[in-house]
């Protein structure tokens, strides 16, 4: 355990996620994000997301810089493999997701993170993006998540710190619940 | 419009908690009056189902210089038995209610307050409004997509099983009016499908004493709103998984044991299919370690102040099983009859036309004292302490506010 006079030092300011807290629970319309993202398809199953604008805080905001992920199948499916598997990817935000919140959590906490080691499987029966089997669905059976964690902290602690990450996770819900998706298209 | 009277305080409610502020108006030489849209404890009398019992013993339902006397203090009030504590009560206390008077209107008037009523308009100084948290039957949105063949009902309307077609019911809210029902509708017959959000786990017993015990002795139901980090969902905390049978835990396990089917929070029906959230796992996690940090705290403080009590062994509580894979969606059309709604209530201030509310539209108030002179509420979650909304809580609640109303009118002499 750590002692009183110790602060942990994850790295989150949780001094100002409280402010930001108590600011946006006064002003409610400045809690309003907007999340973006662009892709350009580039050749076969191989595109190229970015990220660099959001809205929120009641106006336009920008990363520090603009952020690209490639995205791709793998050879096994005869494709070049120029990327992670878009699924994947799924899962990486998922992970990163919890560990943000594990941190933010464990700070608020006063619990000193040392190590977070977050391993990430989801089987999926590809027969049904094939479309082999109509009974099979097209996403993951199910996602387990294992997190490896060394802290100051008991077992019960750090099972409570994860516990709490899923409960504030927005990849989690945005995964565990459904979401209503609009997809669609003009020609250029 | 006919004048009822005026009268320096008027209590909107005669359940537990305006009894208690009567009691205490009455002790401090105060007039008022009580108003009552029907009888002494009304939604005792008509808003509950059949085998309902308190979740606290006996022993433990008491009001300002009136407790339990009869010869069961472990047991668990049934809701008549209750009306017959409360209306008893009512005339020990000689309070002066006035039935079947249903408020209509309640607005500033001069230096007061006019309250109109469908017996004429009173005038008084002060209004303490003790109609409860529980007016209104919450049910989602979402329920408008439920098929039109399936029967729906919210628990407030449920009586007993034999109201409910004889197949598979799905009830949705964990805590204890879903977990009561869902093991009483399972025993019935009727298969039952229970839909779990965040919940609140706790045994009856803990080392051989009533939960309830535990709760008071360890000064937990003590605890005030205003040490509470957050105070808003200290509030919003839902009813622990209890029921008033001695010694009976009503947990998930228990009702899995019992046949009845667990599965996540309702968070859609889409084309008459219910969709269940994938989080079931982590709510169960969350409600395991409460639980192990409150019986960890009792544990404590057992050891710092109660060595000799006489109390069994530390215990804990196998961790909530669950499916290997929960389902996460239900035909409502093909599997359901009925869907029951176990999802809570809200309170009614639709007549109260008082600037006391905020931009979601809830009653303001400091521990009781909105920011309307003289306005008061009692008898919501957390109000004051974690007790404030339980039959014994009620007299703390009840002197502190009541005191402050009593200052309040010795201001307001002096100022007219």
């Amino acid at each position: 355990m750590t002692t009183q006079t110790n602060v942990a030092q994850n790295g989150v300011n949780v001094a100002a996620l409280l402010g930001a807290r108590e600011a946006l629970s006064r002003a409610p319309e400045a809690a309003r994000f907007k999340w973006r993202a662009t892709s350009t398809w580039l050749n076969g199953t191989h595109s190229r997301g970015t990220v660099e604008g959001f809205f929120g805080l009641g106006g336009e905001q920008a990363h520090r810089q603009r952020y690209q992920f490639d995205t791709d199948h793998p050879e096994i499916f005869a494709s070049e493999d120029n990327g992670a598997t878009p699924v994947e990817l799924v899962l990486v935000a998922l992970a990163g997701c919890l560990s943000a919140g594990v941190a933010a959590v464990a700070q608020k906490r006063n619990i000193q993170l040392n190590s977070v080691q977050a391993t990430v499987e989801a089987p999926m029966d590809i027969q049904g993006i094939l479309g082999i089997d109509p009974d099979v669905r097209n996403g993951f059976d199910r996602i387990k998540v294992h997190y490896e964690i060394d802290a100051d902290a008991s077992a019960e602690e750090i099972a409570a710190i994860v516990a709490q990450s899923q409960k504030r996770s927005a990849v989690f819900d945005a995964i565990t619940n459904p979401t209503e998706v609009a997809v669609t298209a003009s020609k250029v | 419009m006919e004048r009822a009277g005026i009268i320096d305080v008027v209590v909107i409610g005669a359940g537990h908690s305006g009894l208690a502020m009567s009691r205490v108006l009455s002790e401090r030489g105060v007039e008022h009056v009580l108003l009552e849209r029907s009888e002494v404890a009304n939604s005792w009398r008509s808003e509950r189902w059949d085998s309902l019992r308190l979740l606290t013993p006996n022993w433990l339902t008491r009001l300002p210089g009136y407790s339990y006397s009869g010869s069961e203090p472990d047991g668990f009030m049934s809701s008549a038995q209750l009306v017959e504590f409360l209306s008893n009560y009512a005339k020990w206390s000689a309070a002066p209610v006035i039935t079947d008077t249903t408020v209509t209107r309640l607005v500033a008037d001069g230096a007061g307050y006019r309250v109109s009523t469908n017996r004429g308009d009173w005038l008084c100084r002060a209004v303490v409004l003790a109609t409860g948290g529980c007016s209104q039957p919450l049910v989602p949105r979402l329920a408008e997509g439920v098929p039109s063949r399936v029967q729906q009902l919210h628990a407030r309307a449920y009586r007993n099983p034999e109201q409910l077609a004889p197949g598979r019911v799905l009830i949705v809210g964990g805590s204890a009016t879903g977990v009561q029902l869902a093991r009483e509708i399972q025993s019935s017959g009727r298969p039952v499908t229970l839909s779990v959000g965040e919940h609140v786990r706790m045994p009856r017993l803990y080392r051989g004493r009533d939960i309830q015990w535990w709760m008071l002795a360890s000064g937990l139901l003590e605890r005030r709103i205003e040490e509470e980090d957050d105070p808003e969902r200290a509030r919003r905390v839902p009813s622990p998984q209890l029921v008033g049978v001695p010694g009976l835990t009503l947990d998930l396990n228990a009702l899995r044991s019992q046949g009845v089917e667990v599965v996540g929070r309702l968070v859609g029906i889409r084309d008459g299919r219910a969709q269940f959230s994938g989080s079931l796992q982590n709510v169960c996690m969350l409600a395991d370690l409460k639980l192990n940090r409150l019986l960890g705290a009792f544990d404590d403080w057992l050891d710092r102040h109660g060595r000799s009590l006489g109390v069994a062994a530390a215990e804990r509580f196998t961790p909530t099983v669950l499916d290997q894979a929960a389902r996460l969606e239900l035909d409502l059309s093909d599997e359901v009859c009925t869907v029951l709604w176990a999802t809570g209530y809200r309170p009614d201030y639709s007549w109260l036309r008082v600037p006391v509310f905020d931009r979601r539209g809830q009653l303001k108030h400091d521990r009781g004292v909105s920011a309307a002179g003289g306005l008061y509420v009692l008898g919501l979650p957390y109000l004051r302490r974690r007790k404030s909304s339980f039959i014994h809580g009620a007299e703390d609640d009840a002197r502190e506010l009541g005191a402050h109303l009593c200052d309040f009118l010795g201001v307001a002499r002096r100022a007219g």
